[in-house]
């Protein structure tokens, strides 16, 4: 039983995996491109019309499946671990209920703050999601003892379902072009055009994640419960703060990159635990890589399968999470 | 004997305006006592444990590990000394034996170092010591009650403390198991030198294996001492209300309690 030869070997296995998917999946779609003619330096860009195709239109594309299916799949891991709940997802604690009203408003009123290439969209869904965060981790912090997951749950929980009136007020509220922007922004898409709101997402991102990387033994405990947690040396209330703030982090970064796309944080986990076993130090990066591989696969589908039309990402996640969720439900009663 | 843990007139309430749940107690564990806390349900046994492992802090009064306040100490020191067995473990996610007893390592690594050979090699003695040495394998969830708790426990001892409290070992285990974990305990306090503090229902356990008891009523210390002294049936009477035969056999001083009705306060 060598811990760290598995975590090198499975970790290994999925990057490559994550990695080769990565690399083809810019090959594939209504042109056929070809993989050595992009990364041919000696063609002049302006007539590389292959290198235009994989760099300009559709490597972002991947690179934001990519990043919001890994911190979506990672925020579902720390969440479930920290709330000992199977059946949380990324968007069980409001944050991109936040998030979708911030976007709302946003294309509802109109706004134009688009600031370093990033749009408004993006920059008012990311402030929201930052308002969702902070309503849910005051309203769990006011207990006496440090944060009450269950009221984190509750509250999250009914935050959701407020935001949720509150967006259908303000698609009530808008035109038929917003209301279309708004439902089109709901169903989830990564077609960002441009490295901008990616590059603008990552300092986020990456911040989840170093906090992620100290967390997986104690996730591990946290699962036990918080007495036993607290009995084998966690500072309970202090990982479970870390463990909320940074998921909640990648969330909110990950649904103003590419909307709102369901399902990744629960299907990726979960299938994750079924090949790896529930070590966090394990499963914790193999989901990561997996969700980032899983996010671009679904997407490559979305937009390839009724070609030429494109389909948002989020379809596919549904189609394949939804009966996947259900299952789930079934398996663990 | 200078006392290895020892709680100084300690009160607590859950929540502010709330009731005490411990109110006054003060309890001395010297090295290698094997003590156990008796008292009806309510009577605040668990929370004791709870004050004693430092996972609460006790409203007032204060615990003593050594000579060091507690409250001074971070989660990773306390838990090098006080490992805790609670009365029930619930996993959200499945892991395997061996997982959830190497989890017992957890105060002893750093952040990011992983179980060495040498923890490996602790973890394999706890499961050795608890006889589940055969377990390593198998997914925890699919284990009986009795070798749930077994497993349990040697995660307590894969965390090397000198200190164990367990917290209704027995409460759900047949009679067999219950033999099993009594025995179990009572070897690792004799050949392990670990310094025990339990608390149980079960009055013969308590009779049978501890050295001294602490008994417990709404919060209080009704009387504590010497098994012998304190397990008298009109202490029986008045910590639970009921009326209770106490023998001691004469050849091997061993003690059995035999209840025999309830009666009103």
């Amino acid at each position: 039983m060598n811990v760290r030869r598995r975590m090198i070997t499975v970790v290994s296995a999925y990057a490559v995996f994550a990695a080769a998917v990565m690399v083809w999946a810019p090959t594939v779609g209504s042109t056929d491109i070809s993989l050595s003619k992009a990364f041919d330096r000696s063609i002049p860009w302006d007539q590389n019309v292959d290198a235009q195709i994989f760099f300009v239109a559709r490597l972002p594309r991947v690179l934001s499946g990519a990043i919001v299916g890994a911190s979506l799949a990672s925020a579902g891991v720390v969440l479930q671990a920290m709330l000992r709940n199977p059946l949380a997802t990324p968007f069980t604690l409001g944050v991109s209920a936040g998030a979708a009203l911030g976007a709302m408003i946003a294309i509802a009123i109109g706004l134009d703050l688009g600031a370093m290439g990033v749009s408004s969209v993006p920059i008012a869904s990311f402030a929201g999601s930052l308002v969702a965060i902070a309503i849910v981790y005051f309203l769990a912090s006011s207990q006496k003892r440090g944060l009450s997951t269950n009221v984190l749950l509750l509250a999250g929980v009914t935050l959701n379902s407020f935001f949720s009136a509150l967006i259908l007020f303000v698609q009530y509220m808008a035109d038929f072009t917003q209301s279309f922007r708004a439902v089109r922004w709901l169903m989830g898409d990564l077609d960002v055009g441009s490295y901008s709101p990616i590059l603008a997402a990552i300092p986020f991102i990456v911040a989840a994640f170093a906090v992620f990387a100290i967390l997986p033994r104690t996730l591990n405990l946290l699962t036990m419960g918080e007495n036993v947690a607290a009995a084998r040396g966690v500072e309970v209330i202090r990982a479970q703060r870390w463990a909320f703030l940074s998921a909640s982090l990648a969330t909110g970064a990950a649904v103003s990159l590419g909307g709102p796309i369901g399902f990744i944080g629960i299907v990726v986990p979960h299938l994750v635990r079924l090949m790896v076993g529930s070590d966090h130090r394990i499963v914790l990066p193999a989901a990561t890589l997996f969700g980032a591989a899983f996010t671009v696969l679904c997407d490559l589908t979305a937009r390839t399968i009724m070609a030429p039309m494109e389909l948002p990402v989020g379809i596919i996640t549904a189609l394949i999470g939804g009966p996947f969720f259900l299952w789930l439900l079934v398996k663990k009663s | 004997m200078p006392a290895l843990l020892w709680a100084d007139n300690v009160s607590f309430r859950y929540a502010a305006g709330g009731p005490l749940v411990v109110d006054g107690v003060t309890v001395r564990l010297a090295d290698g006592a094997l003590a156990g806390i008796l008292g009806p349900n309510g009577s605040g046994k668990t929370t004791l444990l709870r004050l004693l492992s430092g996972t609460r802090r006790p409203t007032s009064g204060r615990v003593l590990l050594g000579n060091r306040p507690m409250d001074r100490l971070s989660r990773r020191e306390v838990a090098r000394q006080i490992a805790v067995v609670p009365q029930e473990t619930e996993l959200a996610f499945e892991y395997s034996v061996i997982e959830i007893v190497l989890m017992g390592r957890h105060p002893h690594l750093g952040v990011f170092t992983v179980e060495g050979p040498e923890d490996i090699r602790i973890a394999q003695e706890a499961l050795a010591a608890t006889g589940t040495a055969h377990l390593e394998r198998r997914p925890f969830h699919e284990l009986s009650g009795g070798e749930k708790q077994r497993v349990v426990i040697a995660a307590a001892l894969a965390q090397s403390a000198d200190l164990l409290l367990l917290d209704e070992p027995t409460a759900s285990l047949d009679l067999g198991y219950q033999l099993d974990i009594s025995s179990l305990l009572q070897r690792l306090n004799r050949d392990h030198e670990v310094t025990m503090a339990i608390s149980t229902h079960d009055l013969n356990l308590a009779a049978a294996i501890c050295r001294e008891l602490i008994l417990m009523r709404d919060g209080r210390v009704l009387a504590a001492g010497p098994t012998e002294e304190v397990l008298t049936s009109d202490n029986v009477r008045r910590l639970y209300d009921v009326e209770a035969d106490v023998h001691v056999n004469d050849d091997t001083g061993h003690m059995t309690v035999v209840p025999v009705r309830r009666i009103a306060r």
